[in-house]
């Protein structure tokens, strides 16, 4: 017997449809589900039982009338805690948004709300997106349903983890510098960053401005799909969104990979890529192959300083994007007394954790006169070259591939203390962001440890539709057996 | 100024533009209404909120920039300039660096000493702040504060800025910018530029140097001038607190000062250790702003006529120059004017009726002129009436302010009130004859020669004809009959 918390969202709506089950049946099986998890795993910052349960019945008295509002109907959906949802605490992890009620919905979370997604609630995250590992939240790490003892990436870890261990359906996160790919690739499940300005970020607390897409998580690329179509497309609330009509990803998925130009990023593959994770990505290159698909092998020499450039694009952007967190307003106000200045300088200080500190400080240094062309005015050319690389690649290759994450998932506290080592984990990540093109990491398979391994692919921008095909192939093609206790059978427990 | 002595100003001017909704969000543009109704989470930075420009703003800074004969960048650039201050709700405020809307342009000013021209660097888009309240001892100063009320319906009002070259000489000059420019936004409509308010305010640059020096002198900065007087006095001030420093073997500090109404001078802002440094750099929120070519060229077609080519076509007219400014700088003056002259009225006596009497007489009676039922046609009746001679030049007048008064028309009103003038001869003539025959003597003294009864003669005729009779004709007459 399988418990509806494992279906797939494909496999629910169906469900939903022909009565099988019903919206509240889902939405009890995931709370279900946290009950169990919650307290080892610490995917949720908020569980929202009223406001979800309020959603399942209209989408249940919905479905009664007769209105569909599309596949998302009463699935349940967590969401990052960085995305503002109207009247659900929202606090992007950080002691400085601590009861803050957001009173308006991104634009994202509304339209979820009007396909009918029922939201179960927050998710933990590293503070202000700042993390590979959901440790640097301030209200406590989430661990990794793998292996209590290892993070889950970050840094929307929070919604990896519900995803991973079926106390959601999908989820939503933010990815800046991998934050989406990272962790579905240490929890097993299926992550995509789509071309910045195909989701609104209206609404998604900012931390690097130029960087930051939201994107799904989910067990299947199909589920990816439905997810992603319900958010994507133009806003006006968002100058940087894309004002093109979103075509929709669902015929991509079956159209296999013959012929299809795939070429193997040779510095992803190298020198700091853990030995059984190149080996995983390899043989699901060889897979591809045998399919049918043209691989080949491509060099994007810029990506060796795509990393140094990132850690002074991204700090530079969040030093200014966070400087309205002041306690003026709203959040956190120091109870120091003193000036207007000190009371604004203690309230960043006590509000903001350390990592989130170092970032302020480090691009508050690159943006300063004297010191912008050597830091933030270089960083810009490399980015600049990281996209003309990618340019060039693509005038070979239909997608890119390389793994996800250097490594799987490491111990809970190694790597808390050495900020090298942790932003190494994004190394792989990294370059779609600066160039802005999609991206995805589908699980393919478990280490020696049995943690599982996420295989990257890249493409152009708005090339969603090529990324989703390689990507459906792979997820066939590997059959990762492994991946949490998913079900499509028609034997469900209702 | 004192000889041997040469001061160089530059003027920055903030203007708030009158659009109806904020520069990045769509909260109504509405300062005075109830503290903090007027906000929305872009404006008052809240998590996760972003900008989107508002285009009327934009066509508003093209026209200035057009008015001020600027080239229009066709992509021009969004810059975050960082600071913290408790009414900057972002503790940025979205400006531009590189690449403004508007660059290199110029204007012609008029001043005392003649016609100067004045080099425009920039003229740029940004936001306004929130508005601070210092509560206290400290009579509204941030450092006596006890506490600080901050209303945000002011943030992010459209803001643009235009900045000079260094190409000012004396405290007149700087005014005669001040008000040019002032015109110039409140004919082009885009800003009620009201510096008592604020909509509209000045940052002035002042340095001196000794005459023929080609090194610019240290500058000061004094901020938020808020009358064109005060613009006048601050450079005035600043010249000669400068000029004496210097005399006196000291040297000007590089600093931002302000200007005190009271003491009429300014004096030195309390300033940081450190100087500012903004971290400018390109907004990732906001796309390059695109001002094609086309929407460029509609705007431009579309501007109004500018004060100065007014002015100069009312000077052709027939006005003289000073009613041709006043008139220009008054809707309903100039429009009155301009009915009257295209119904064939004399220009230059609708001119000075207009910006003589009929502004006396308004502000004795402490109106407007809109409120009342002078009309161009009115204007160009009485021209008629006073060309043709039917009425005196005193007559029109009393006229002119009957009219205004709403008693009729120019011609009814002459009628009622028997102010009709006599011009036929044959009719004076019998005026003349009675009083020559009445007063023999003063005849008699001017046949010798003895020309001083003549005024008497004169004044006895108008005297007769109830004062109707057209005074040349009378001079005329009496001048024939007496020296023969």
């Amino acid at each position: 017997m399988t418990d509806l918390a494992d279906l797939t969202i494909a496999r629910a709506a169906s469900g939903l449809r022909t009565g099988e089950f019903t919206a509240a049946d889902l939405l009890e099986a995931v709370m279900r589900r946290a009950t169990m998890t919650e307290a080892q795993l610490h995917a949720y910052l908020t569980l929202d039982h009223e406001g979800a349960a309020t959603a399942a019945e209209e989408a249940d008295r919905a479905f009664a009338a007769g209105q569909d509002h599309g596949l998302l109907q009463g699935i349940p959906i967590a969401l990052k805690d960085n995305m503002c949802t109207r009247g659900v605490e929202t606090t992007a992890s950080s002691k400085i948004l601590s009861g803050w009620v957001p009173p308006y919905d991104a634009t994202a979370v509304a339209r979820l709300r009007a396909a009918g997604a029922v939201i179960t609630g927050k998710t933990n995250m590293d503070e202000f997106a700042m993390g590979s590992s959901t440790e640097n939240s301030a209200f406590g790490e989430t661990r990794n349903p793998w292996d209590t003892d290892r993070v889950p990436g970050g840094s929307s870890g929070g919604s990896a983890v519900a995803v991973a261990a079926g106390s959601a359906f999908g989820a939503f996160g933010s990815d800046t510098g991998g934050s989406i790919r990272q962790p579905a690739a240490l929890t097993g499940v299926v992550g995509m960053k789509p071309t910045y300005g195909l989701v609104s970020r209206y609404g998604l607390i900012a931390f690097a401005s130029s960087l930051d897409q939201i994107g799904p998580f989910a067990r299947t690329v199909e589920d990816v799909v439905l997810l992603l179509e319900a958010v994507a497309g133009f806003d006006a609330l968002d100058s940087t969104s894309i004002d093109e009509p979103t075509p929709g990803f669902g015929d991509a998925l079956r159209t296999g990979v013959e012929g299809v130009r795939v070429g193997v990023v040779t510095e992803l593959m190298g020198e700091g890529i853990d030995p059984e994770v190149r080996a995983a990505v390899q043989a699901t290159v060889d897979r591809l192959a045998d399919a049918g698909a043209a691989v080949g092998e491509v060099s994007l020499p810029s990506s060796e300083h795509a990393l140094s450039a990132y850690y002074l694009i991204a700090p530079a952007e969040c030093s200014s994007n966070l400087a309205r967190f002041d306690g003026v307003r709203y959040g956190h106000r120091s109870s120091i007394e003193g000036t207007t200045e000190d009371m604004m300088s203690h309230s960043r200080a006590e509000g903001f954790g350390p990592e989130v500190i170092r970032r302020i400080l480090l691009g508050t240094y690159a943006l300063s006169a004297g010191y912008y062309d050597a830091f933030y005015g270089q960083a810009q050319k490399v980015r600049t070259l990281v996209r003309r690389d990618f340019e060039e690649a693509y005038a070979d290759y239909d997608v890119l591939v390389s793994p996800t994450s250097p490594t799987t998932a490491f111990p809970v506290g190694e790597r808390a203390q050495d900020p090298l080592a942790m932003y190494l984990s994004d190394v792989c990540t990294i370059p779609s962001n600066l160039s802005g093109d999609p991206s995805i990491s589908v699980p393919v398979g478990v280490d020696a440890d049995g943690l599982p391994v996420g295989f990257q692919i890249m493409a152009p921008a708005l090339g969603e539709q090529v990324l989703f095909q390689v990507a459906a192939e792979v997820e066939r093609l590997v059959d990762f057996q492994d991946r949490a206790r998913l079900a499509t059978s028609d034997e469900v427990k209702p | 100024m004192k000889p041997g002595w040469e001061a160089v100003i530059g003027v920055e001017t903030h203007v708030e533009l009158s659009t109806r909704s904020k520069m990045f969000c769509r909260c109504p543009v509405d300062v005075d209404a109830a503290p903090n109704t007027a906000c929305c989470p872009v404006c008052l930075a809240l998590p996760g909120a972003l900008p989107v420009p508002n285009e009327q703003a934009i066509e508003d800074i093209v026209k200035i920039g057009l008015a001020l004969d600027c080239a229009i960048n066709e992509r021009s650039l969004f810059y975050r300039k960082n600071y913290f201050y408790p009414d900057l709700p972002k503790n940025y405020q979205i400006s531009q660096y590189t690449f403004p809307v508007c660059e290199h342009g110029s204007i012609e000013i008029e001043a005392e000493d003649g016609p100067v021209t004045v080099g425009i660097t920039r003229v740029h888009m940004e936001e306004d702040t929130g508005k601070s309240t210092h509560v206290g001892d400290g009579g509204g100063r941030i450092h006596d504060a006890d506490h600080t009320l901050l209303d945000f319906n002011r943030a992010g009002v459209p803001l643009v800025e235009i900045v000079t070259e260094p190409d000012l000489r004396t405290p007149e000059q700087a005014r005669a910018y001040g008000s040019e420019l002032q015109r110039i936004v409140l004919a082009l409509g885009v800003s009620d530029a009201k510096l008592e308010a604020g909509s509209m305010r000045f940052d002035v640059n002042v340095s001196v140097r000794r005459t023929g020096d080609p090194e610019f002198g240290t500058r000061t900065e004094t901020k938020n001038v808020n009358s064109l007087r005060s613009l006048q006095r601050v450079v005035a001030f600043e010249i000669d607190r400068q000029v004496e420093l210097i005399e006196a073997g000291g040297s000007v500090t590089q600093e931002t000062r302000h200007w005190n109404e009271e003491t009429a001078q300014t004096a030195a802002m309390r300033s940081k250790e450190e100087s500012e440094d903004y971290r400018y750099f390109q907004d990732p929120d906001l796309l390059p702003l695109e001002v094609s070519e086309p929407w460029r060229d509609a705007i431009l077609a579309s501007l109004p006529e500018l004060p100065a080519d007014r002015r100069a076509r009312y000077v052709e007219a027939g006005a003289d120059a000073a009613a041709a400014e006043l008139l220009a700088d008054s809707r309903g003056l100039s429009s009155r004017f301009e009915e009257a002259v295209a119904a064939g009225a004399n220009a230059r006596t609708v001119a000075i009726w207009l910006t003589g009497d009929v502004v006396a007489h308004l502000r004795r009676i402490d109106g407007d002129i809109d409120a009342t039922v002078l009309s161009g046609d009115h204007l160009a009746e009485l021209s008629a009436m006073v060309e043709a001679g039917e009425l005196s030049s005193s007559a029109a007048k009393d006229v002119l302010t009957a009219t205004i008064d709403g008693e009729g028309s120019p011609r009814d009103i002459a009628e009622a009130k028997d102010l009709m003038q006599v011009s036929d001869v044959g009719e004076i003539e019998v005026a003349v004859d009675a009083v020559l025959a009445a007063n023999a003597d003063a005849v008699a003294k001017i046949a010798d020669g003895d020309m001083k009864p003549m005024g008497f003669l004169i004044g006895q005729v108008m005297r007769e004809t109830g004062g109707k009779a057209d005074p040349k004709v009378v001079q005329q007459l009496v001048r024939a009959k007496t020296q023969g």
